[in-house]
């Protein structure tokens, strides 16, 4: 018996591999009980978020195994063939798979390092599989340990810190913007959690205008609730853009939603006032090239980072002189 | 008396300029509170130079390019520490003060003998203040400018230096430099108009295009187009950077015409 996880993750792949293995919640049910039809595989669980894939299992042999897990992968996607898998594909086995299931849980694998959101995917994961009946002792003990090793890394250290510093990046950002938030209006596009926590944090400084814009409109209701903001119907939020001084977006999207032609209107319309962008969504969400129109400012989740590891460096400084 | 106070305020004003300029690459509190003190104390010996000069020397009646010059100086300190006071914002002091230093030395630079005139140029006074008070007025909008495009690039090219940290936030640097042509803009045109009243009565005519008055009148239309400008389509921001800037070289222009002027009159 061998515990093995293959996978791959925003590290291994770009984002048109990873979203075409994505498995949507509503098949996962169906996934697992096909997985774990492939002889020699004893148990199984299967990971699908929009920046990782993985399959972690039991098997009786592991070359087998191995490629039982490849052949589920690629068999799930017609359009991605099996060749065209390998290169983006880790294997690990025994403790390095054991390892890989803690960095994943305590979100040390993460593109947005301590970022929470991970945790809930791995718990969500396992309930899947538990339904369907497709772990067994071996992934059971695993998975529950790697739950609660999470949660004592969340409340322990400091690791969850990185994600609040990046939201508190973005509102110190928009300080040097806007020197007063009170009379501000936040748009939020999208659900990701980064997004929701920097749109807590905006509140917390200062802003009370919030609009929130979703695909599925009854989320923005309920989100818009929850911030006492309105909800934007998603087809319109570009028009809408121009009231906004401060736009978060954080959406799945895999293509770009706001195009430097929105900006550059919305701009036109808010009579050349400055306007903030972030894009905490990855794969980004808005042009890049949205960074040469006049009077936009763009931040996406690398620059944000960046500035985090710059307030670090400089507080070591101040320390190191006081 | 008034000489030995205007050449303190100099050395003061300079040594001012040389710590607020240090202070834009330096994290130090120490200096901030050195530069502030020094410019203050500079400001208090400026307004005695002043004062002393108004009372007894021959500016009284008919000030020259220097007073002019000097006074500009002295209000445009007299702003830095208004806001100072209002806003803590020491960078300003970074901007201002050499600006304020560099008058200053043109000031001394220029003949402060009064080219003698009609007494009738009584009003000139009244000319000179109310465009000097135009003109701090732009020299604000200008350095507000300055500083709106420095933070636009830092905030552009993500460059999160000393600098970045120490300037306000965009709007606030684009409402002072707002703030700074609606004042500056009316008292312009008042010193404009009782300038033109006081060449009537000096040499019966209101305008006689010298390249100083048709430049005074150029600026004065390009301020009144950026000033509708902004309040009507929106040219905010950036461009009001921009213009301002531009509008002050012509300002600046103007004052190199006068002070021509004056070396005209003295030789």
């Amino acid at each position: 018996m061998h515990i093995v996880v293959v996978g791959l993750s925003h590290k291994t792949a770009p984002v048109e591999i990873r979203e075409k293995l994505a498995v949507p919640e509503s098949r996962l049910g169906e996934a697992l009980n096909r997985l774990c039809g492939y002889s020699g595989i004893k148990e199984g669980m299967l990971l699908s978020t929009c920046n990782r894939v993985e399959v972690y299992a039991v098997v009786e042999e592991l070359e087998a195994g191995y490629s039982r897990i490849q052949e589920f992968l690629a068999d799930a996607h017609l359009s991605v063939s099996s060749e065209q898998l390998t290169p983006h594909l880790y294997w690990q086995t025994g403790d390095r798979a054991v390892a890989h299931l803690f960095r994943v849980a305590c979100s040390l694998d993460s593109m947005v390092v301590g970022e929470s959101q991970i945790l809930g995917q791995v718990k969500d994961a396992f309930e899947m599989a538990l339904t369907h009946k497709t772990t067994g002792l071996i992934l059971n003990k695993v998975v529950k340990k790697a739950i609660t090793v999470a949660k004592r890394v969340r409340t322990d250290t400091r690791i969850a810190e990185t994600a609040v510093s990046v939201s508190y990046a973005a509102v110190e950002l928009a300080k040097k913007i806007f020197s007063d938030l009170r009379d501000k209006t936040v748009l939020l596009v999208g659900a990701g959690e980064m997004a929701k926590l920097a749109a807590r944090h905006f509140i917390a400084s200062g802003v009370r205008h919030v609009r929130v814009t979703t695909r599925t409109p009854q989320h923005a209701v309920a989100l818009a609730d929850r911030f006492s903001g309105t909800a934007v119907p998603f087809e319109q939020f570009r028009e809408e853009m121009a009231a906004a001084d401060i736009v978060l977006v954080s959406t799945g999207a895999a293509h770009y939603l706001v195009g430097s032609d929105d900006v550059q209107r919305a701009v036109k319309q808010r009579m050349n006032r400055p306007m903030f962008l972030i894009d905490i969504s990855v794969p980004r969400n808005i042009d890049p090239a949205v960074r040469h129109v006049d009077n936009a400012f763009l931040f996406d989740i690398d620059d944000l980072k960046f500035r985090v590891e710059q307030n670090r460096g400089g507080r070591l400084q101040e320390a190191e002189q006081a | 008396m008034a000489a030995v106070f205007f050449m303190v305020t100099m050395a003061l004003y300079f040594a001012a300029t040389v710590s607020f300029l240090a202070l834009l690459v330096r994290r130090a509190d120490a200096l901030s509170t050195f530069s502030l003190t020094i410019t203050a104390v500079g400001f208090a010996t400026h307004t005695v130079a002043l004062v002393t000069r108004m009372l007894t020397g021959p500016g009284a009646s008919s000030p020259s390019i220097h007073e002019a010059l000097s006074f500009f100086s002295w209000m445009l300190i007299l702003v830095f520490l208004a806001v100072e006071f209002r806003h803590r914002l020491h960078v300003l002091g970074s901007f201002i003060v050499p600006l304020a230093l560099v008058s200053l030395v043109s000031a001394a630079a220029l003949p402060d003998t009064v080219p003698t005139l009609q007494p009738v140029f009584r009003t000139l006074w009244v000319h000179v203040t109310l465009s000097m008070l135009g003109t701090v007025g732009f020299a604000v909008a200008f350095v507000a400018g300055v500083m709106y495009l420095i933070q636009d690039g830092l905030l552009k090219s993500k460059r999160f230096n000393v600098l970045y940290s120490k300037l306000p936030a965009l709007d606030f640097l684009d409402d002072l430099n707002q703030q700074s042509i609606v004042l500056g803009f009316p008292l312009l045109t008042l010193g404009i108009i009782t300038g033109a009243i006081s060449a009537e009565f000096a040499r019966g005519s209101y305008v006689n295009w010298n390249p100083e008055q048709t430049w005074a009148l150029v600026t004065w239309l390009f301020y009144f187009v950026v000033l509708v400008g902004r309040l009507t389509v929106g040219w905010r921001a950036k461009r009001a950077a921009y213009l301002t800037i531009i509008g002050f070289a012509g300002v600046v222009l103007t004052l190199i015409g006068v002070a021509i002027k004056s070396f005209g009159s003295v030789s």
